[in-house]
């Protein structure tokens, strides 16, 4: 499985992207690629352009802001995992990194990248959710600001604009009881479901198109889960109590 | 990008996978295609002393960084990496096709943890299929390896115990 | 014979360059070849209207692209492999189908280009009109018959085949107690790391066709396609050069691109090479295991069996290329170690619109241990005993050998166990296994099996010591992980008195052995092991003779040992062996290397002609082993789960297996063997299916949701030994290969099922299936 043609381009500053993702039609950012590539490689995606933007300086910044921390778009996951920063301020992120994957993957995935990616059994978008946090978003334009809650549309859709690129994500601190936990059928698999509590917030992933919060005395109101090949939508339903009853005695 | 030491050019085509790069443009055959979707780990190279999947990365993505392959760890002739020796006492490889991607994650693991525990090899190791060793062997050969490692040296050999394995040591808090 | 490496762990010889990323494995071959790719039908059944490849052939760097119609062989049926009077309606693939195409992934077109990127990409202009045609995906509904995968296949039946010893309608009828019990199995696949490949290249000016193909059966494909492409087979070498790991698929006669690859370097006068990716993999290559058994057992108040009526269909595929191996082993290994004194099995094998099947690691045992497994562990339930006592009493005993089942051997001859201790492999098993744990919701499971090993119909090997006094030595059969090179080393220095790292072996490459049948079926320590000893027992026997003339000695009062020939008891008196190399060797030039020794005007103890008549040049010998049946190994697994009650995840506890292979040469490779095995069982139980939907589309077909075991998942294993030598073979050994898989589903099966209280009648199981069965607490029925 080979990728399809596509033009590449490698911006040198987040200018030259923004400029690049404005003019280019049907174009993807190319950040750790370890969501995007595999998809390249089965012809599942067929952007017209690359815009790699691995060249870009200054974006692999994480530093403390607004009591939380700041993570910039080439922040690898497992820059994260090991920050002695993010074990103080926020060690609920490193226990959700924790669950990406597997370190090799985490070696070049970026935070950023999984958010974008917006895949709904993913941790980080619901770690997001459930601390409150947002995203920074630059084009041509400017720069704005997307909250978590308005932040994932659907299923590996957010609410980016094409010739939009995502700079930062912002996770607050936490400091009362936080935990995540999933069920997954391997280990580093993604999770058929799974839930992450900050406080007395909860927030639910692998159930519905995107991370949802959720009521932790009811966890599995409204929810709709879809089946496939490893979960059925009871299951999941199930599965939900079960985390959900889990985090919250951690 | 410099590969196992040696400067190359990268390749012109931008979807040249670096796995390919590596084996048909460059000859070091040594780095295996397994899946080319990130999950089997046969492709595993250090990039800049980091294990990556070299099916996941472009070869254009590689331009002005360091590339280590299997071949890089031994020259021709020299004693074998002490990953590899340990894999070679504890019989950790049949067919041999996992195994460059093993040694590489295993490098790399040992890297940023001289000494693992027990569950911390199994995670550790957990990113790579095997389908011929049934992954005990491999286990063994993690720990002989931190053993025979010089930051290893003086770790005690224990043989894996019998644990509860299913328990993946996620749910903390 | 000294036995210093017989049974010995010694490290393999084949590591260094694998370890250090000098394998040579078939896609590492480039050498100038063009590349390819296949065109696969996305349909499971469909009517080609037309093909129009117009639009692929102006693709850039698109060298030539073949359908059917391009070809000579386009019309010819790819052969069965193996026939058998039973299989009344076998039917196999073109090359390239060109009228229907019966499942997805049969290859259409075959394109070749100067890279595979440039290949896939004129693949996507290749337009085939498709009328899609009805399914058939379930081997019950392919029973069913409503739709027909083969028009001119009543029923979708390819053969039918019933056996019976005793009088089982009888026996049922008389027996005090009864039970039924319906099992099902769905595909597996046996994924071995490296997927297939081929490389060919035609050299006119030496009318020779090379091939490098990750087989498991080099000879055969060299046969084929000297047969098929006109050629004497002189002009053909095929090579199976490092392949990383068989499992059972890579054995076929042909794969398309076995035969699209070859033709097209023939065609081309350029290497060209074809690469399989892991997409296709899953649909292009053949899989096992879809059965589904009605079972009746009769059986007295002490749990004894007294009659088994077994009922299978099995799911052959799309085409049946490797005939009905596959359930005929089903059938003749339900009844196992036991004694069943009434037993009739009739299966049927059916075609559905799915990739075909042909051996998967265990090829038909798995299946035949849970039934029989699940059977007993029924009885056991319904008189209150205890598992392992009822499997107690109806095992056969060690002095019930050779013992006779009745059925069919996938060799044409009759099950026949020639030697085994099941009882003590039962004991020993629980004696590992211990106590059982405390806490809730945990389970023990234990399975017994036998396994038919070491089948024919020969293997041969050629043994030279080289006048450096090094041996080198070949045999026909590859290697995919097994060590080869180090358990024949093993055989070969036993008998010539040299070290292991003294002997060089090669296998699978039919320049250097051009006789042999293939590595499968755990025979290749059988046959190509027994092939080594007796070839180099040859050799060892013409060194004595050659030095016991230049020692002034009897033959009879020499041995090897040290590298020399030297006659016992006294070690000074000796010739090196790579002297008596030289001198087995009348020469007339002394070229160097002690050759002065061997000319003509050297020292002649015997009058006559220097190569006295029968006599070869050279010290070497070739030599051959055909086994008169299979040698029966055997094992008991043993094993303590936990199932989490809220999740349905499996925790295995303790695992155990005692194993009985006869002699062992190199226990570290049988117990890696196992380990292997065991953990394909655990993946093939709880993790891996393959998830067709009713329109015949794999919905799973990546690593990413087709569900291998990473090391997370496969507990740690304990292995003991036992061995009963088979005395069917000059070295005493049995096959090993297989054994680790076989009973891992009955075993999980029967722990799960004590574990959650449910009742387990399939395979492979998942979390969402325990929570299924726990909800309803019965079976819920497949279509």
């Amino acid at each position: 499985m080979k990728p399809p043609p596509f033009e590449y381009h490698a911006p040198a500053t987040v200018e030259e992207a923004c400029a690049l993702l404005a003019s280019l039609e049907d174009a993807k950012v190319l950040a750790g690629g370890q969501s995007l590539v595999p998809l390249l490689n089965f012809r599942l995606a067929r952007p017209q352009h690359l815009v790699d933007i691995n060249r870009i300086g200054g974006l692999d910044r994480m530093y403390e802001r607004d009591g939380g921390i700041a993570v910039g778009a080439l922040v690898r996951q497992a820059a994260v995992e090991d920050s002695p920063l993010v074990a103080r301020v926020c060690p609920l992120l490193g226990d959700a990194i924790r669950l990406v994957a597997h370190r090799v993957i985490r070696n070049r995935g970026t935070v950023c990248g999984s958010l974008a990616h917006a895949d709904p059994a993913s941790e980080l978008p619901a770690a997001l959710l459930v601390l409150g946090g947002h995203v920074v978003v630059r084009s041509t334009l400017g720069d704005r600001t997307i909250p978590a809650d308005s932040l994932f549309a659907g299923v590996m859709e957010t609410a980016l604009a094409p010739d939009e690129l995502m700079v930062e994500a912002w996770f607050p601190a936490v400091a009362e009881k936080f935990a995540i936990s999933e069920e997954s059928r391997r280990h580093g698999d993604f999770a058929l479901a799974g839930a992450v509590r900050a406080g007395d917030r909860l927030a639910l992933f692998g159930v519905a198109p995107t991370p949802v919060l959720a009521d932790p005395r009811d966890p599995a109101r409204g929810l709709r889960p879809s089946g496939d090949l490893e979960a059925s939508p009871d299951f999941r339903l199930h599965l939900v109590r079960v985390l959900t009853e889990r985090v919250l005695a951690a | 990008m410099k590969v196992n030491g040696v400067a190359h050019p990268a390749p012109n085509d931008p979807r040249r996978l670096l796995s390919d790069h590596l084996r048909h443009d460059l000859g070091l055959t040594g780095t295996h295609v397994g899946c080319e979707h990130g999950v089997c780990g046969c492709c595993t190279v250090l990039f800049d002393g980091a294990p990556v999947r070299s099916c996941l990365m472009l070869a254009v993505q590689a331009e002005g960084h360091e590339v280590t392959t299997v071949e890089g760890l031994a020259a021709d002739g020299a004693p074998l990496h002490p990953v590899q020796q340990a894999f070679h006492e504890c019989h950790a490889l049949q067919c041999g096709f996992c195994t460059p991607g093993f040694v590489m994650s295993v490098v790399g693991l040992l890297k940023e943890n001289s000494n693992p525990s027990e569950q911390e090899i199994n995670e550790g190791i957990s990113g790579n299929l095997c389908r011929c060793t049934g992954y005990a062997s491999i286990r063994r050969a993690v720990e002989r390896a931190a053993s025979l490692s010089p930051s290893g040296a003086g770790r005690a050999q224990g043989a894996l115990s019998n644990k509860r394995v299913g328990e993946r040591g996620k749910d903390r808090s | 014979m000294t036995t210093r490496w017989f049974g010995a762990r010694v490290q393999r010889v084949e590591d260094d360059r694998l370890l250090r990323g000098h394998g040579r494995f078939t896609d590492d071959i480039d050498e100038g070849a063009l590349e390819s790719v296949l065109v696969r039908s996305p349909y499971a059944h469909a009517r080609i209207r037309s093909i129009d490849v117009s639009a692929a052939r102006a693709m850039p760097g698109v060298v030539a692209v073949y359908t059917a119609a391009d070809l000579p062989f386009g019309q010819t049926d790819l052969p069965i492999l193996i026939p058998h009077p039973n299989l009344t309606r076998g039917r196999t693939q073109r090359c390239l189908a060109s009228e229907v195409v019966r499942y997805v992934g049969e290859a259409v077109a075959f394109i070749v280009a100067e890279s595979r990127s440039l290949a896939e990409d004129a693949a996507e202009a290749v337009e085939v009109d498709y009328e899609p045609l009805p399914v058939v995906i379930t081997p019950e509904s392919a029973a069913r018959a409503e739709h027909l995968v083969h028009d001119d296949v009543p029923g979708n039946v390819a053969a039918e085949m019933t056996q019976e010893v005793g009088s089982v309608q009888t026996a049922l009828a008389a027996a005090p107690r009864r039970k039924r019990l319906r099992l099902r199995f769905e595909r597996g696949a046996a994924s071995p790391m490296e997927g297939r490949a081929v490389w060919a290249r035609w050299s006119t000016s030496e009318r020779k066709l090379t091939v490098y193909d990750s087989t498991q059966s080099p000879t055969s494909i060299r046969g084929g396609l000297a047969v098929l492409f006109g050629l004497p087979e002189s002009s053909v070498e095929v090579i199976a050069p490092d392949v990383g790991g068989g499992f059972g698929p890579k054995i076929m006669l042909f794969y398309p691109d076995e035969l699209l690859v070859p033709y097209a370097a023939m065609q081309l006068g350029r290497p060209v090479k074809w690469t399989e990716d892991r997409q296709e993999h899953f649909t292009a290559v053949n899989q096992e295991r879809g059965q589904v058994h009605e079972v009746e057992v009769g059986y007295d108040d002490e749990g004894r069996v007294l009659a088994l009526s077994v009922d299978f269909i099995h799911d052959a595929g799309a085409y049946t290329p490797y005939g009905i191996i596959l359930p005929i082993i089903t059938a003749a290994q339900v009844p196992g170690p036991y004694r069943v004194p009434n037993y009739r099995v009739r299966f049927r094998d059916v075609y559905t619109n799915a990739t075909p099947t042909s051996p998967y690691r265990g090829a038909g045992r798995p299946h035949a241990c849970f039934v029989m497994e699940r059977t007993l562990d029924t009885i056991a339930s319904d008189l209150g005993l205890d598992r392992a006592e009822v499997r107690r009493r109806n095992l056969i005993q060690p002095d019930e050998f050779p013992y006779e089942v009745g059925v069919a051997w996938q060799d044409g001859n009759r099950v026949v166990y020639d030697s085994g201790d099941y009882p003590k492999l039962l004991d020993m098993a629980l004696e590992r296994l211990g106590p059982r744990p405390a806490g809730d919701h945990i389970g023990m499971g234990v399975g017994i099996y036998v396994e038919g090993t070491g089948v024919g119909p020969y293997e041969g090997a050629h043994v030279q010591v080289l006048v450096s006094g090094k041996v080198v030595a070949a045999t026909g059969i590859p290697s995919q992980g097994q060590a080869h090179a180090t358990v024949w080393a093993q055989v070969v220095a036993d008998q010539l008195g040299v070290d292991v790292a003294d002997v060089e072996i090669t296998g699978g490459d039919t320049r250097r052995f051009p006789w042999g049948v293939g590595t499968f079926a755990s025979r290749g320590a059988v046959t190509a092991g027994n092939a080594m000893s007796v070839a180099a027992g040859m050799v060892a026997e013409k060194a004595r003779r050659i030095a016991a003339d230049h020692l002034e000695a009897d033959p009879a009062d020499l041995e090897l040992a040290g590298g020399q020939v030297r006659v016992k008891g006294s070690p000074n008196r000796g010739i090196p062996l790579a002297a008596v190399a030289v001198l087995a060797n009348p020469v007339r030039y002394a070229f160097g290397g002690g050759t002065e020794a061997a000319t003509q005007f050297a020292s002649r103890p015997r009058p006559g002609p220097p190569l006295a008549e029968g006599e070869q040049p050279g010290l070497e010998a070739t030599g051959y082993y055909s086994p008169p049946g299979s040698t029966w190994a055997s094992g008991c697994h043993a094993a303590y789960v936990h199932v989490d009650p809220k999740t349905f995840r499996l925790e295995v506890l303790k695992y155990v297996v005692i194993h009985d292979c006869g002699r062992v040469i190199n226990p570290m490779v049988v117990e890696g063997q196992i380990e292997g095995g065991v953990a394909q069982g655990i993946g093939g139980a709880f993790y891996e299916r393959l998830a067709y939907d009713e329109e015949g589309q794999l919905r799973n077909a990546s690593f990413m949701e087709f569900l291998m075991p990473y090391a997370t998942e496969i507990p740690p294993i304990e292995i003991g030994h036992i061995e009963t030598p088979s005395p069917l073979n000059p070295l005493g050994v049995k096959g090993a290969g297989e054994a680790g898989v076989i009973p891992v589903g009955a075993v999980l099966a029967s722990a799960i099922e004590e574990a959650l209280g449910v009742s387990i009648t399939e395979m492979p199981l998942s979390p969402l299936r325990l929570f299924e069965l726990a909800a309803h607490r019965a079976i819920t029925p497949h279509p």
